[in-house]
């Protein structure tokens, strides 16, 4: 038998349930960390950004009307898709120069926190809600409500458990998500977005955009149909992204990409992540009305 | 076993108008799409497209409240950016009195389906009932169906013969044919129906795609095989017909891609609303978001201009 021909793969973003490239038709070259070349990643552009929204548009109402148990059994459902690849997705993270102990303490680290949001999914709802007392013959209680579609900025270090960081509280009480990788190592969400398309999560309640940060933060910080921005940014774009969010009214979370933070922590994950991407509603209701 | 043939009526109407390459209108509107419209052409397109807008409500809820912020809608697409209004409201006969309230004096005409729209399967006399019934009310245009079982049995005679008395029926309203392509089959049938009823009906006047009431509506193929007939005729005679593709086209997208097709077909004589029209309900509402795209620079969420989107 002759020499087999490499079969080497075309890197795609996973956008509203399908793989996609860039719109632009652009590309950029991923290099591992010895400086040889790896692959063509997508260099996606705004216009990339606006279709993701809409798909993310009309995902969001089907996952935020299912019940809170089965998105608990899907989230479940992607950690164990990525626990059954944990090489593959080690071996993307050692693209960046990390060793292979530190990328599979990285992947199980992300695995973990997923498996932790399932848990949060039918429980956050007891806990954030309340029957509020009011002196009046009414019965008063707050309850929320996914906010809609969230912009994540992925940092550039700790590639895949960052990411998973930010997106996973997020559609945790029903939000949709359009995120933007690590600039320098996308890889990790590339596969990220291939074992999630083989989970049973809905196509576009997450969508994986590749790009350069720069370019697409004033598209996030104006684009009016995102609720809210949840990243990990430099100083410049953080202001960007407060002064677009003022103009369109998002919440903005945001942590310092130029300080280590610690993704690892325990801090990073709970309740009050997935306090920050819910809307209250209280309602009043009179008493035996 | 005999192969089927067209009634002899089709062969010598193909003989005297032409058939249409298929292939060729294929990839002829396929090349349409790849215009790049940008900056100021894009804004000139879509305010323009906005003006050619038959904003339409047709469905068995309608009520006059409905009507009423159809009509307001139209008047006043949007709240900021000076957008013009549509060229009309395109309701049901009983709801063209609810309408005459709210836009009888201003810019926007009353477009009325009639002529038992969508089916067209009633009496001759009741449908010329209702279209005269419809004018009396106050509509300034009527859109009619065809009678497509005359047709594609090849009673050609008698179809021209319905348009002729609904356009005597239409008085001085301006008079849309519906051929529902759709049903027509072939686009060689399509160009058929067009001449068919363009040779009875007055200047200025429109052929139309759909009802919007079928499984597939106006598509850029029956758009060119229609605005090729139009364009012929107009050759041929000197008479200008107008264009009405309706059903399907929701974006402003596919809106700026007819007007492309227009302005290659027919140039910039058939460039207003008086020659061109869009029959839609949703397309409205995209236009004006992508207006305020260009105006404000930043991707408007669809809550801001009246669309139902459960919070997201």
């Amino acid at each position: 038998m002759s020499a087999r021909l490499t079969i080497t793969k075309t890197p795609k973003c996973y956008v509203g349930g399908a793989f996609i490239r860039s719109e632009s038709g652009r590309v950029f070259e991923l290099k591992d960390h010895k400086g040889e070349f790896f692959a063509n990643v997508p260099l996606c552009s705004r216009k990339d950004l606006r279709n993701a929204v809409e798909a993310a548009a009309k995902a969001g109402p089907g996952w935020a009307k299912r019940t809170a148990f089965n998105r608990g059994q899907i989230l479940y459902r992607v950690a164990e898709m990525i626990e059954s690849r944990v090489e593959d997705m080690a071996g993307a993270l050692m693209l960046g120069g990390v060793t292979k102990a530190a990328a599979m303490k990285e992947v199980v680290a992300a695995v973990e926190r997923i498996v932790h949001y399932a848990g949060w999914t039918d429980k956050y709802e007891a806990m954030l809600g309340s029957v509020n007392p009011v002196a009046s013959a009414h019965f008063n209680f707050t309850v929320t409500e996914p906010m809609g579609i969230i912009g994540v900025l992925a940092p550039d270090e700790r590639p895949l458990l960052a990411l998973v960081s930010l997106i996973l509280p997020a559609i945790t009480s029903g939000n949709c998500v359009v995120a933007l990788a690590s600039e320098t190592q996308p890889y990790p969400a590339i596969l990220l977005g291939e074992m999630l398309a083989v989970s049973d999560l809905p196509g576009g309640v997450v969508n994986l955009l590749t790009g350069k940060r720069a370019e697409m933060v004033p598209t996030f910080a104006t684009h009016e149909h995102l609720r809210a921005i949840s990243g990990a940014v430099n100083a410049e774009q953080r202001k960007a992204l407060r002064l677009g969010a003022a103009e369109s009214v998002k919440r903005v979370r945001l942590w310092k990409a130029e300080e280590a933070v610690d993704w690892e922590s325990d801090a990073m994950e709970g309740l009050e992540e997935i306090r920050a991407l819910v809307e209250c509603k209280t309602t009043w209701h009179p008493v035996g009305g | 076993m005999p192969v089927a043939k067209s009634p002899p009526s089709f062969r010598r109407l193909f003989d005297d108008i032409g058939t249409v390459d298929a292939v060729g209108i294929e990839e002829r509107v396929a090349k349409y799409g790849t215009r790049s419209v940008k900056k100021k052409a894009k804004v000139f397109g879509l305010r323009l497209a906005v003006t050619m807008v038959d904003l339409t409500t047709l469905e068995g809820k309608d009520t006059p409240g409905k009507v009423a912020s159809l009509c307001a809608k139209a008047l006043r697409p949007h709240d900021v950016g000076e957008i013009p209004p549509t060229a009309a409201v395109c309701v049901y006969p009983a709801m063209v009195r609810h309408a005459a309230k709210h836009v009888k004096g201003t810019a926007v005409r009353i477009a009325s389906v009639a002529t038992a729209f969508p089916s067209g399967q009633a009496p001759l006399k009741t449908r010329l009932a209702e279209v005269r019934a419809a004018v009396a009310d106050g509509a300034d245009e009527i859109d009619m169906v065809i009678n497509r079982g005359a047709f594609l049995s090849g009673e050609f005679g008698l179809m021209q013969d319905e348009i002729a008395a609904v356009v005597e029926a239409c008085g001085a309203a301006t008079l849309k044919v519906i051929l529902e392509t759709s049903e027509l089959e072939t686009y060689d049938n399509i160009r058929a129906a067009s001449f068919l009823a363009m040779r009875v009906i007055r200047p200025n006047d429109f052929i139309k795609t759909s009802t919007g009431k079928t499984s597939a509506n106006a598509t850029l193929g029956n758009n060119q095989v229609m605005l090729e007939a139009i364009r012929d005729h107009f050759l041929a005679t000197g008479v200008p017909i107008a264009m009405k593709p309706a059903g399907g086209i929701r974006t402003a997208k596919q809106a700026l891609t007819f007007l492309i097709a227009v302005k290659e077909t027919m140039g910039d004589e058939w460039l207003n609303n008086g020659r061109y029209r869009f029959g839609a309900s949703a397309l409205l509402n995209d236009l004006v978001r992508q207006l305020e795209k260009e105006r404000t620079g930043a991707y408007q969420a669809p809550w801001n201009f009246s669309e139902a989107s459960e919070g997201y």
